[in-house]
């Protein structure tokens, strides 16, 4: 099959695009944040240092992009419960502007709390 | 400042070929300042090309029957104009609809299209009269009611087949229904005199039906009919998953 974009170019076709691709790379995450979690085991030092090794910018930078794909991941998918139980047909549009500017709000948010 | 002047030939790509496989062919037919696309492929044909294979009938936005993928995208080529599509000196690139078996040239077989209308159940089975008869009385639906709104809202739709051509989920599953199916089967659920209701959701349900649906809403977006398919679907996994909830599914 062929991904033409011509066809493809319009709110509700993106905002499936960015449910998706957030999921995916949040799923790609969790073992990491398991292993995270997993250092605790190893007792409160063990999970100190690494939380002091990822106080990092760079780490600070991966760590406000998960935010970003958490908020779009959670917003995407509020929209797609709500088209599909509510049976909203109007506004459409409108409800993806809504949800890309929750994900939105939340970065920026962080951003305003980091540091 | 210079005005610019109109291109005098309009480049058109066709594609040209059969189940086999093809590949595009390249025309210039005389851009005019008001012209639609089909106009285009007949100028073709009638002048160029006469073993060009495509389809149409009523030219007005009747019959959807010339529905073509116009630049990578699905329409009803006879209300679609020219410059609409192609800006000047743009190339028009014409293919037969997609997730279609293709007969020759833009003709497809719109046949697995219909089928799958069959398969959706998309047949009214009246109420209170069973295999076919004429029940005793007429039935009184008023306007004004949900479920009346919700009919209303799919039952213009012509089987042009462009939602079918523009979604993904038909490319990626080939047994999946499809929005047009599925918008026929919603108008029926919302029909107070039909009496298939269960055995409807349930050729609607599961993996080649409404449940596959990701809510791209592409075919809701490229209707020529401004319908809204997508929501259709919706309304289908609504009533299955509350029938199924409370234990309504026989």
């Amino acid at each position: 099959m062929s991904l033409d974009p011509r066809g493809r170019s319009h709110p509700t076709y993106i905002a499936f695009i960015l449910h998706r691709v957030s999921g995916l790379l949040l799923a790609l995450f969790l073992p990491l944040h398991f292993w995270a979690l997993g250092q605790a085991i190893h007792g409160e030092a063990a999970l100190e240092g690494f939380l002091r090794w990822a106080d990092n910018p760079l780490l600070k930078a991966a760590e406000w992009a998960l935010v970003v794909l958490l908020a779009l991941h959670l917003a995407g998918g509020l929209r797609v419960m709500a088209l599909e139980f509510l049976g909203w047909r109007a506004r459409q549009k409108d409800m993806v502007a809504a949800s890309l500017g929750l994900a939105f709000a939340a970065g920026v948010l962080f951003l305003l709390n980091v540091g | 400042m210079e005005t610019l002047k109109a291109p005098e030939t309009l480049k058109v790509r066709v594609w040209r070929g059969d189940a086999a496989g093809g590949e595009f062919a390249e025309y210039a037919v005389p851009a005019r300042e008001n012209q639609t696309v089909l106009d285009v492929v007949t100028e073709i044909q009638r002048e160029i090309e006469p073993t060009l294979a495509y389809r149409f009938a009523c030219r007005v936005g009747m019959c959807g029957s010339c529905a073509m993928e116009v630049n990578g995208r699905a329409r009803w080529t006879c209300r679609t104009h020219v410059r609409r599509v192609a800006r000047p000196g743009e190339v028009l690139e014409l293919r037969p609809l997609a997730n279609l078996p293709v007969i020759r040239d833009l003709a497809t077989d719109m046949a697995p299209f219909f089928d799958k209308w069959a398969r959706a159940r998309g047949q009214f089975q009246p109420k209170d009269a069973g295999d076919g008869a004429v029940p005793d009385d007429f039935a009184v639906v008023p306007p004004e009611s949900k479920a009346r709104r919700e009919a209303d809202a799919g039952i213009e739709c012509i089987g042009c087949g462009v939602c079918y051509a523009s979604c993904d989920i038909v490319a990626w599953n080939p047994d999946y229904l499809g929005p047009a199916a599925m918008n026929r089967a919603w108008t029926l659920v919302n029909d107070v005199r039909d009496g298939a209701r269960g055995a409807r959701l349930e050729a609607v349900s599961g993996d080649a039906g409404c449940h596959s649906c990701h809510s791209t809403q592409s075919c809701t977006q490229h209707c020529p009919k401004n319908l809204d398919p997508s929501s259709a679907i919706a309304g289908l996994k609504r009533s299955l998953f509350w029938d199924s909830l409370l234990g309504r599914r026989g």
